[in-house]
C-alpha cells in the first residue's frame, strides 16, 4: 500500500468515526427534541407547574434556571478569573502551585450528590442560608470553578509572550498587561468556558436538590424588590431548577402527564442551550472585536 | 479607554457578587422583617421523605394563602435525612415514611409522631408474566429467591428478576414488614423511586417489584395476594397488609405556627380532597392502626 | 528637592496597580483553597469515621463481597464490603474510555486537520450542547433506549457494566473531545509544516508527528473524561441496575460506588454505620480522583513538547 492509499483509507476511517459521533449527537438530540417539541407550547411556557393534575408547565423552573445560572457564575466567574490569573501570570512552577492545581481538580471529579449534601450540611443548616438559590449557586461554584479555572487558565496561557513583553515594553504594569492586553485576547477561550460550564449548571440536579431545593414556590414576577419573600428576584427563596423538575417528575411524579412533562422539559432546556451558545458565541465574537480593534 | 471601563466594570460586578454572597443570610433576615411589619412571619421547614413531598408542598402553598404570617418551606431529602435533622433540631418537621423507632441512630422518645396519610403498596410484574395472583407464601419466596420461575406460580416460563428497593428506604421496610417475616430479601436490583421502578417492571420480561397504588398504570400488572385486591378499601380494614403511614416528626411537642399546620394537615380539607388526589388514604378512613412493630389493632 | 526625592522613592502607580492585582488574585486563590480543604475535610472526616467509630477493618472493607450496612454477618461484623462496587467502578469507567478515545480522537483531528471549518461551525457546537444534557436525561435513554436494546441482544434485564459504559460513552465524549482538541491545537504548526515539507502525507503527519508530539496532552484528555465517568452519579445509576453484586459478565446487574450513594445516602439516618459506610465509598471516590489527577500531572510533566 501507497502512503497515498494509507492516507485516504485513514481519512475515510477519521471520517466515519466522526460520522458516527454526529450520529449519535442527532439522534440523542433529536431523540429529546422530537419527542418534546409537541408538548411545548406558550401555555406549557408560562404557567406554573402542578403536583398532581395534568396540565402544568414549567414557568418558574426555567426562570429559577436561568437565575441560578446568573448567581453562579457571579459567584465563580470571578473567583475563577482571579484564580486564573494567579496560576497564570504570578505562580511559579513549583510543587505548591502543583498541589493549587491538584486541588482545584480533584473538585471537578466529585459526585455531585457529596457536594451537594456537604452544601446542604454546611450552607443550608450550618450558616442558615437555608433552601435557597444562593445555596445552590454555591454548590455549583464547586463544578464550576475547575472547569472555568482551567479553560480561562488555558486561554491566558494561548496569549504569546510578547503581547506580555509589550507589555511591559510600553511601562505597563503587570495588572494593567493582563487586564487590556492579556484578557482580550483570551476573551473567546475564556468564553468557551464559560459556555461549558453554563451546560453544567442547567444540567445539574443531584446537588441542587439539597441545596436549592425541589419545591418551587408561587412567584410574583411584579415584586422587582429583591429582598421580598415572594420576589422572583430574591436569591433567599427555594427554588427548582428545570433539570431537578425533570428528575422529579420522572422520579416520583404522580402526575398523569409525567411523560410528557418531562420530555417537554428535556426539549426546553436543550434549545435554552443552544441560544446560549450561540448567543454567547455571537457576544464574544462581537467583544473580542471590540476589545482588540479588529474591524 | 473602552476596553479598559469594560473589563473594570466585569470585575465590579463579580465583586459585587462576591459581596452579595457574603452577605445573603443578613439580607434574608431583613426581607423577613421588611415584608412583616404587623406580624412576626414563622419560618417552618419541612424536610425528607420524597414520596410525602408532593402532598405537603401543595398543602403548604394552600394553607400560606389564607396564614401570611407563616412561611412554609417543603423539601425532600429522604426520610432519613427528614428524621437526623428534625433530631438535630435543624429542620421543624421531618417528614419519614417509616416510624423513627424502626430507624436506628434516632431517638424516637425525642420525637413526636404526627401521621398525615396512609399509603398502600402492591407488588407489580411485567404484564406478560401471566400472574394475577400471588399467595403470601409465594411472595416471600419470590423475594428470597426460592422460587426463580414463573412457572412456579402458574405463570409463563420465564425467569423470575426481583427489583428490590433501595436498603433503608420506607417503601422497602414496610413490604418486608409485612411480607418477608424477618427473612432476608436476595441481593437484587435495587431502584429508589417509584417511578424507575414503574419503567422498569414495565419493559422488563419477567420483572417483579412493588409500588405505592399511585403508581400503578396499565404498563404495570397489580397482583392481589391471596385472592385479596390491592384497594384503599382493602387497606382501611387492614385485609391488604402492605400499607404504612406517612409521618410528619416535631421535635418535641410544636410550636404555636408549626402546630397550626400540622391541624391544617389532619383538617378534613387536606385529608377529604387533596391526599386522595395525590394518591394516599386519608388517616381519618382508617378502621385500624399499625404501630412502630407492626402489630395491628382495631 | 524633596517632592521629587519622595515621588522617586514612592511607589509608582503602576507598581500600585500591580499589588492590587496581586492581592485580588491571591485573594481568590485563597477562597478557592480555602473551600477545597473544607469539603476534602468534610468528606475525609465523615468517611474515616467507619473505621474509627464504628470499627470496621478497611481491609475488609475493600475486599468484602457483601453489602449490608444495616445487619450484622454471623461473626458479628457488619457487612460493609465494598470490592463489587469497586471492581464495576473500575471497569465502566476504563471500558467507557477505551471505547470513547478513538472517537474523540477522530473527532479531534477532524475539527483541528482535516475540516476545521465545518468543525468549529457546525461540530463544536453540537458537541458543548451534549454537556449540558442533565445527567437524568441521559439516565432515561439508557434506560428506555439501551437496555432494552441490550436485553433484546443478550438476554437477562439488560442493566449491567455494558448499559453503564455506553452510557458513559457518549457523557465523556464531550469532555475527551473538547480537550483533545486543545491537545492538538498546542502542537505548534511548524511540527505540521515541517513534516508536510519532508513530504509527508496528512496521515503520516498526523500519526508520526500530531499525535506523538500531542500525546501527553491527549493521555490528559482521556483521564480527565475517566475522572468524569468515575464520579458520574444519576444517569448511571439507572442503567447498572444496582445490586451489590461481583459482575460475572458485561449484562449482569452491579453496582458502582457513586449509584450506591445516590440511592441510599437520602435514607439513612447521620451518624450511624449506614450513613458513614456511604460516605467511606465517597472517600474511595475522592482518594481516586486524586488519583487520577497525580497520574495527569506525572504524564503532563514527562511530556511537554519542548520548544
Amino acid at each position: 500500500m501507497t502512503p497515498n492509499q494509507t492516507d485516504r483509507i485513514a481519512t475515510q476511517l477519521i471520517n466515519f468515526l466522526v460520522l458516527i459521533v454526529v450520529l449519535i449527537l442527532l439522534f440523542l438530540l433529536g431523540d429529546i427534541i422530537f419527542s418534546g417539541f409537541p408538548h411545548v407550547s406558550w401555555h406549557f411556557l408560562t404557567s406554573p407547574s402542578s403536583s398532581f393534575s395534568a396540565g402544568g408547565g414549567i414557568r418558574d423552573q426555567l426562570f429559577n434556571s436561568l437565575y441560578l445560572l446568573v448567581l453562579t457564575l457571579l459567584i465563580s466567574f470571578p473567583l475563577a478569573l482571579g484564580s486564573a490569573i494567579y496560576l497564570s501570570e504570578y505562580a511559579g512552577n513549583n510543587w505548591r502551585t502543583g498541589l493549587i492545581r491538584t486541588a482545584i481538580e480533584v473538585l471537578s471529579s466529585l459526585p455531585s450528590v457529596v457536594v451537594g449534601l456537604f452544601g446542604y450540611l454546611l450552607f443550608v443548616i450550618s450558616f442558615h442560608i437555608g433552601f435557597s438559590i444562593l445555596s445552590g449557586a454555591i454548590a455549583l461554584t464547586f463544578f464550576n470553578l475547575p472547569l472555568l479555572v482551567r479553560s480561562i487558565e488555558g486561554s491566558l496561557h494561548a496569549v504569546p509572550d510578547s503581547q506580555r513583553e509589550a507589555g511591559i515594553a510600553l511601562g505597563l504594569s503587570n495588572w494593567r498587561t493582563i487586564r487590556g492586553i492579556i484578557l482580550p485576547a483570551a476573551l473567546p477561550g475564556i468564553l468557551t468556558g464559560i459556555i461549558l460550564s453554563a451546560g453544567r449548571v442547567f444540567g445539574e440536579a443531584a446537588a441542587l436538590i439539597y441545596t436549592a431545593g425541589q419545591s418551587a414556590p408561587i412567584l410574583n414576577y411584579a415584586d422587582w424588590n429583591p429582598t421580598d419573600g415572594s420576589s422572583f428576584l430574591n436569591p433567599m427563596r427555594p427554588a427548582e431548577t428545570l433539570a431537578v423538575h425533570i428528575w422529579k417528575v420522572n422520579t416520583e411524579g404522580v402526575t398523569p402527564d409525567a411523560v410528557s412533562v418531562s420530555a417537554g422539559a428535556s426539549a426546553v432546556l436543550i434549545i435554552v442551550i443552544l441560544i446560549f451558545n450561540f448567543g454567547a458565541r455571537a457576544i464574544g465574537n462581537h467583544l473580542y472585536k471590540k476589545m482588540t480593534g479588529g474591524k | 479607554m473602552h476596553k479598559k471601563t469594560l473589563i473594570s466594570t466585569v470585575v465590579a460586578f463579580s465583586l459585587a457578587g462576591l459581596l452579595l454572597g457574603g452577605c445573603g443570610s443578613k439580607s434574608s433576615q431583613k426581607s423577613a422583617s421588611d415584608s412583616t411589619k404587623a406580624a412576626k412571619v414563622t419560618k417552618i421547614t419541612a424536610v425528607g421523605s420524597t414520596a410525602l413531598q408532593p402532598l405537603v408542598e401543595q398543602a403548604a402553598q394552600d394553607y400560606q394563602a389564607s396564614n401570611k404570617n407563616v412561611n412554609l418551606t417543603v423539601q425532600g431529602g429522604g426520610s432519613g435525612t427528614g428524621l437526623s435533622q428534625v433530631q438535630q433540631g435543624a429542620v421543624q418537621v421531618g417528614n419519614s415514611d417509616i416510624f423513627a423507632e424502626q430507624s436506628s441512630g434516632i431517638k424516637a422518645d425525642k420525637l413526636v409522631d404526627h401521621k398525615v396519610a396512609v399509603v398502600g403498596m402492591t407488588p407489580v410484574v411485567n404484564p406478560e408474566t401471566g400472574v394475577t395472583n400471588l399467595s403470601m407464601a409465594q411472595l416471600r419466596d419470590i423475594f428470597t429467591g426460592k422460587i426463580t420461575n414463573w412457572n412456579q406460580v402458574g405463570g409463563k416460563n420465564q425467569k423470575i428478576s426481583v427489583i428490590n428497593r433501595a436498603q433503608g428506604s420506607g417503601t422497602r421496610a414496610t413490604f418486608e414488614g409485612a411480607v418477608l417475616e424477618g427473612k432476608k430479601a436476595i441481593t437484587s436490583q435495587e431502584q429508589d423511586s417509584n417511578g424507575t421502578v414503574q419503567k422498569l417492571v414495565a419493559t422488563t420480561p419477567g420483572a417483579i417489584s412493588y409500588l405505592a397504588f399511585s403508581y400503578v398504570n396499565d404498563k404495570v400488572k397489580a397482583v392481589s395476594i391471596d385472592h385479596v385486591k390491592p384497594t384503599d378499601a382493602n387497606v382501611t380494614t387492614n385485609k391488604w397488609t402492605i400499607w404504612s403511614y406517612e409521618h410528619m416528626y416535631t421535635k418535641g411537642q410544636p410550636n404555636k405556627a408549626t402546630a397550626g399546620f400540622l391541624k391544617y394537615m389532619n383538617s378534613s380539607k387536606v385529608q377529604g380532597s387533596l391526599v386522595k388526589k395525590l394518591g394516599y388514604i386519608s388517616i381519618h378512613d382508617m378502621k385500624v392502626t399499625k404501630n412502630a412493630k407492626n402489630v395491628v389493632t382495631k | 528637592m524633596d517632592e521629587i526625592q519622595k515621588k522617586l522613592n514612592a511607589p509608582s502607580k503602576a507598581s500600585r496597580e500591580d499589588v492590587i492585582g496581586r492581592i485580588i488574585s491571591y485573594t481568590c486563590i485563597a477562597v478557592i483553597i480555602a473551600l477545597v480543604v473544607s469539603i476534602l475535610y468534610f468528606i475525609t472526616s465523615r468517611g474515616i469515621a467507619t473505621f474509627t467509630t464504628n470499627h470496621v477493618s478497611l481491609w475488609q472493607f475493600l475486599t468484602g463481597k457483601q453489602w449490608n450496612p444495616g445487619t450484622l454477618s454471623a461473626n458479628g461484623q457488619p457487612q460493609v464490603g465494598a470490592l463489587p462496587m469497586i471492581v464495576t467502578s473500575f471497569s465502566v469507567t476504563i471500558l467507557a474510555a477505551l471505547v470513547a478515545t478513538p472517537f474523540a480522537i477522530a473527532v479531534a483531528l477532524f475539527m483541528t486537520d482535516i475540516a476545521p471549518k465545518t468543525g468549529a461551525k457546525f461540530l463544536q457546537p453540537v458537541i458543548e450542547l451534549l454537556v449540558g444534557i442533565p445527567s437524568v436525561v441521559y439516565g432515561f435513554i439508557g434506560l428506555t433506549v439501551v437496555v432494552p436494546f441490550i436485553r433484546h441482544l443478550f438476554g437477562g434485564t439488560g442493566s449491567g457494566i455494558l448499559a453503564g459504559t455506553i452510557v458513559l460513552f457518549v457523557m465523556v465524549l464531550p469532555t475527551i473531545s473538547s480537550l483533545a482538541v486543545d491537545a492538538l491545537r498546542a502542537v505548534p504548526t511548524y511540527f505540521r509544516s515541517a513534516s508536510l515539507a519532508l513530504g509527508a502525507t496528512r496521515f503520516q503527519t498526523i500519526y508520526k508527528v500530531l499525535l506523538r508530539a500531542a500525546m501527553p496532552r491527549l493521555l490528559t484528555a482521556v483521564i480527565f473524561g475517566m475522572a468524569r465517568a468515575f464520579g458520574e452519579a444519576l444517569a448511571v445509576q439507572m442503567v447498572i441496575g444496582n445490586a451489590v453484586l461481583m459482575p460475572h459478565n458485561l449484562v449482569t446487574p452491579t453496582s458502582t460506588l457513586t449509584s450506591q450513594l445516590t440511592t441510599n445516602i437520602g435514607n439513612t439516618i447521620m451518624g450511624t454505620l449506614p450513613n458513614n459506610a456511604l460516605w467511606s465509598l465517597a472517600l474511595i471516590l475522592l482518594l481516586m480522583s486524586l488519583v487520577f489527577n497525580l497520574l495527569i500531572r506525572y504524564i503532563g510533566k514527562r511530556g511537554e513538547i519542548k520548544s
